[in-house]
C-alpha cells in the first residue's frame, strides 16, 4: 500500500483545515456588525465625499444646491449607520418619510431616491471589500452581515419615499376637487352653496363634506344650497341633499334649498321627505334674503 | 371615568370626553338630571366635539337626556358635532330629532341665553 | 398593518376598542379621516348588535389589495348568538331617519362600501362590510 501524504501548497490551505483548537473564535453577528459600524463611523468623511461623488456623478439630485445635498448626505449617512448598528429601522422610516415630505416639492424623483441609496450602499461596499481584502473568509462574513442590513435599508427608504408621494398625490387630487365645488361665503355666518350640472354619488358626498367643513370654518348659522342649476336628481343623490341638511342641522346652521324643480320635489316627495319640513325658496336670491332675515340682517321699521 | 359637569349661572355645561362607555354615558343622564333639580338650572349643554363616533346608543342617549331635562324644565343643546361624525350620524339615520344643536360652547351659550330672553 | 387582527367582544368596552382599533387600521391603510370615522361607525353599531343580541362574538379586520392598486378594508362581525328570523326586514327601511332603532342595518350598509349577511336562527350572524379607499 502507498502511503500518500497529502500536502497543499501553504498559501491556500484555508483556515478551516486547522484542527478546531487552534481555531479562533467566529465572531457572532453583532460583533461583526459593530465592527463594521466602527469602520463606516471612522471613516465618515472619507466615505461620504465618495458618495456626494457619486451622486454627482450620476447626475442625480440636480434639483438641489450641493450645500443640501451634503446636508442630506449626512443625515442619510448617520441614519444609515445608526440601522446598521442597532437594527431597528423605525428612526430611518421616519427620517425617509420626513426627507420625502422636504424633497417631494423639489421634484425630486423616485429613481434618485433609490438611485443615492443604492449608491451608499455600493461606497460602503467596496469601503468593506478594501478593507477586508486580505481576509477572504471574514470579508464573507462581514458581507454576510451586511447586505441584508444595507437591503432593508435601502427598502425602507424607497417605500417610504413612495408612500409620502402617493399621499401628496392624494393630497392634491382632493384639493382639485375642492377648487371645483366652491363653498362662497357671502356674508358673515352665511354659506351659499351652488350646485350646478349632473351630480354623482361620490360628488354629493364630496359636496356634503366640505359643506359640512365650511360651516365649521365659517361658523355659518344659515347655508342656501341652491340647485337650480341641477337638471334631474336620482333618489339616491336626492337623498344626499336630504342628509345634508340634516348634517348641517348637527352643527347648527339652518339650510335653507332653492332652485327646486317640480321634477326634484317630485323626487324628493318619493323618497319619503316631507317638503313642508324642509326650507325652501323658489330662486337663489329669495333664498339670500330669507337668509338675511333669519341671521337678522333685515331690520324692521314700524 | 365622570364626565366633569362645570356651572355657569343658570346653565350646566358636561363636556364629553373621547372614547366613553355604555354606562358613563347612563351616568352621565343620571347625574345631569340631579344636578338641574338641585341647582334649578334653565338649561344644559352637551360638548361632544371630543366624540369621535356617534352611535345609536349615544344618540339613544342624548334624546333621553334632553327628554328628561325637559321634563325638569329645562332646555339642551348639543354642541361641537364635528363634521365627520355628523356625515356619519346622518347615514346611520341618527338625526337627534327635535333637540336643537349648535357649533360650539359660544354658539350654545348664545342660543340658551337667547331663548331665557325669549321666554322670560 | 396586521392581517386577521381579531377582536372578541363581549361588552360595551370591546365597542369602543373594536372601533379604535378601526379606526387606527384605517388611517393606517391611508383611508380620509372622514372615512375612517364613517368605518369606526359600522363597527360601532356592529359591534353593539353582537353584545345586544348574542351576548359574544368577534370583529375580524382584514386589509384587501383589488384592482388597479385599491386598497381596502373589510370588517367581519361573527356571533353564534340567536340569530335574524328575517334577513329582508332587517334590512328593509326607507331613507328616512329611523331614530337608531333595532339592529342599524340598513345605516351600515349605507356607511359602507359592500355589505353582506349570513344569518341562521339558533346558529348566529355573520356580518362582513368592505370600504375601498378613494
Amino acid at each position: 500500500m502507498v502511503n500518500r501524504e497529502r500536502t497543499a501548497p501553504k498559501e491556500i490551505i484555508p483556515q478551516r483545515s486547522r484542527t478546531i483548537a487552534e481555531l479562533p473564535p467566529r465572531e457572532s453577528q453583532t460583533e461583526l456588525l459593530r465592527e463594521l459600524v466602527g469602520h463606516l463611523r471612522q471613516n465618515r468623511t472619507l466615505l461620504r465625499e465618495e458618495w456626494v461623488a457619486r451622486i454627482g456623478e450620476a447626475r442625480l439630485l440636480a434639483a438641489m444646491t450641493q450645500e443640501e445635498i451634503f446636508q442630506e448626505a449626512t443625515s442619510v449617512y448617520d441614519s444609515y449607520v445608526a440601522v446598521l448598528e442597532t437594527g431597528s429601522v423605525d428612526d430611518l422610516t421616519a427620517y425617509a418619510r420626513n426627507l420625502s415630505e422636504r424633497i417631494i416639492p423639489r421634484g425630486v424623483e423616485t429613481n434618485e431616491v433609490v438611485g443615492i441609496v443604492l449608491l451608499l450602499r455600493d461606497v460602503l461596499a467596496r469601503s468593506l471589500f478594501a478593507k477586508y481584502q486580505s481576509d477572504f473568509e471574514k470579508l464573507n462574513r462581514v458581507l454576510d452581515a451586511y447586505e441584508p442590513a444595507a437591503n432593508r435599508i435601502a427598502n425602507t427608504v424607497a417605500v417610504g419615499f413612495v408612500q409620502e408621494r402617493e399621499r401628496v398625490i392624494r393630497q392634491q387630487q382632493e384639493a382639485i376637487r375642492e377648487l371645483s365645488t366652491p363653498v362662497l361665503q357671502v356674508r358673515e355666518r352665511l354659506l351659499i352653496l351652488p350646485i350646478i350640472g349632473v351630480i354623482d354619488p361620490q360628488r354629493a358626498r364630496q359636496l356634503t363634506e366640505q359643506l359640512l367643513r365650511g360651516i365649521r370654518t365659517n361658523r355659518a348659522k344659515v347655508v342656501v344650497i341652491d340647485i337650480t342649476g341641477v337638471a334631474a336628481m336620482d333618489a339616491t343623490v336626492a337623498n344626499h341633499l336630504v342628509q345634508t341638511v340634516e348634517a348641517s342641522r348637527l352643527l347648527g346652521a339652518t339650510v335653507i334649498v332653492t332652485g327646486l324643480s317640480p321634477e326634484i320635489a317630485q323626487t324628493l316627495v318619493t323618497i319619503g321627505v316631507d317638503l313642508g319640513k324642509m326650507n325652501t325658496v323658489g330662486d337663489l336670491q329669495g333664498g339670500i334674503e330669507q337668509a338675511e332675515r333669519l341671521l337678522g340682517y333685515k331690520v324692521v321699521l314700524s | 371615568m365622570q364626565v366633569p359637569i362645570l356651572k355657569q349661572g343658570h346653565v350646566l355645561i358636561a363636556t364629553i370626553q373621547a372614547a366613553l362607555s355604555d354606562a358613563d354615558l347612563l351616568e352621565l343622564r343620571s347625574a345631569l338630571v340631579h344636578q338641574v333639580v338641585r341647582y334649578r338650572s334653565e338649561g344644559v349643554i352637551v360638548d361632544v366635539t371630543a366624540m369621535d363616533v356617534m352611535d345609536s346608543f349615544a344618540s339613544r342617549t342624548l334624546l333621553e337626556i334632553s327628554h328628561m331635562i325637559r321634563l325638569r324644565g329645562a332646555d339642551t343643546v348639543i354642541v361641537g358635532i364635528q363634521p365627520d361624525v355628523a356625515f356619519a350620524m346622518v347615514q346611520l339615520g341618527l338625526t337627534l330629532e327635535d333637540i336643537p344643536t349648535a357649533l360650539d360652547l359660544e354658539e350654545g351659550l348664545a342660543y340658551l341665553q337667547h331663548r331665557s330672553k325669549t321666554i322670560n | 398593518m396586521s392581517e386577521g387582527t381579531q377582536i372578541l367582544v363581549t361588552s360595551d368596552r370591546d365597542v369602543v376598542t373594536a372601533r379604535q382599533q378601526g379606526r387606527a387600521l384605517a388611517l393606517q391603510a391611508g383611508f380620509s379621516d372622514s372615512e375612517a370615522t364613517l368605518i369606526a361607525t359600522a363597527i360601532s353599531e356592529l359591534a353593539r348588535n353582537i353584545v345586544s343580541y348574542a351576548r359574544q362574538g368577534t370583529v375580524t379586520f382584514k386589509s384587501l389589495n383589488g384592482h388597479k392598486g385599491a386598497v381596502g378594508l373589510k370588517i367581519v362581525a361573527a356571533d353564534s348568538g340567536p340569530g335574524i328570523a328575517d334577513v329582508s326586514q332587517a334590512l328593509r327601511d326607507g331613507f328616512s331617519s329611523s331614530g337608531g332603532l333595532g339592529l342599524g342595518l340598513p345605516g351600515v350598509k349605507r356607511l359602507m362600501d359592500e355589505f353582506d349577511i349570513a344569518s341562521r336562527v339558533g346558529s348566529g350572524t355573520t356580518v362582513t362590510v368592505t370600504k375601498w379607499r378613494t
